[in-house]
């Protein structure tokens, strides 16, 4: 067997994943989490009279609570794998890779393994969330002056 | 109207990232990273604002939310106290999430072991 036949071999067998279904199921979960989100605020909004930033941030709380919590239960990780970006992109994708580190690490001491890695995942976005928000305040100051 | 919205607006940023995904190398940490500072981008032209007038939790819970939040603490920072204030109102905004989910995550390490 030559170099492309083996090469074709191997891309024959190769499990490929199906792009169009995984972008449907990316969107339905997605979209259910917005829905869901938004249903709390407003449900905060009335129940305590709030205003609707307010009641966003203890959604985002309740949020970041509940995806932890799973979590450090287990079943989360499925449910990351299975909604792909879908449970990524909102804020449970970020809780979800605080609270996994923290307990992947956990075994490993208070300081080298729980504080060194505690934002290994969730790092890169503080880092450049400042960054370029730092970038872009600076940007506006010298164009308006 | 603002539920529909919410449903829309959060599936079309998690199909955008699901595309980014599934087409190219990136990682997953690739990905929050490029909405985080995208969520920036977008409040610097005063669109995230919109975005937000529109579909409310929908774009409120997506991870660029936080690169305008920040973006946002940042620049009324600015406005309150002059150039100090870039970085001292950074994250009045957006440190609620970074809080809460150390707080939160800190909290449930103690009880809980990871399962395989």
């Amino acid at each position: 067997m030559n170099k492309d036949e083996y090469k074709k071999l191997v891309k024959k067998h190769t499990p490929r994943e199906d792009k169009l279904h995984n972008t449907i199921y990316a969107f339905l979960i997605g979209g259910f989490v917005g829905f869901i989100v938004e249903g709390i605020i407003q449900m905060l909004m009335n129940m305590f009279d709030l205003t609707r930033v307010v009641a966003s941030t203890w959604t985002c709380l309740i949020v970041i609570f509940s995806a932890s919590l799973f979590t450090a239960l287990g079943f989360f990780d499925n449910w990351m794998t299975k909604a792909k970006a879908g449970l990524l992109l909102p804020t449970t994708g970020f809780a979800h890779s605080v609270q996994s580190s923290a307990l992947d690490y956990k075994k490993e001491g208070l300081i080298t393994g729980l504080g060194s890695n505690f934002f290994k995942l969730a790092g890169s976005v503080i880092l450049y969330g400042i960054l370029s928000s730092f970038i872009l305040v600076l940007l506006k100051v010298i164009i308006h002056g | 109207m603002t539920f529909i919205w919410a449903f829309i607006v959060a599936g079309i940023f998690c199909v955008i990232g699901q595309i980014i995904l599934d087409n190219t190398k990136l990682t997953p940490g690739h990905i929050t990273s490029i909405f985080t500072v995208l969520g920036a981008i977008l409040a610097f032209f005063g669109l995230y604002d919109k975005l937000i007038e529109l579909a409310g939790g929908g774009a409120s819970t997506i991870i660029s939310n936080f690169g305008y939040l920040l973006y946002d603490g940042a620049w009324e920072g600015y406005q309150a106290s002059g150039f100090l204030g870039i970085f001292t109102g950074m994250f009045t905004k957006g440190g609620a999430a970074v809080v809460g989910a150390v707080v939160f995550a800190a909290f449930f390490t103690l009880f809980f072991d990871p399962k395989d």
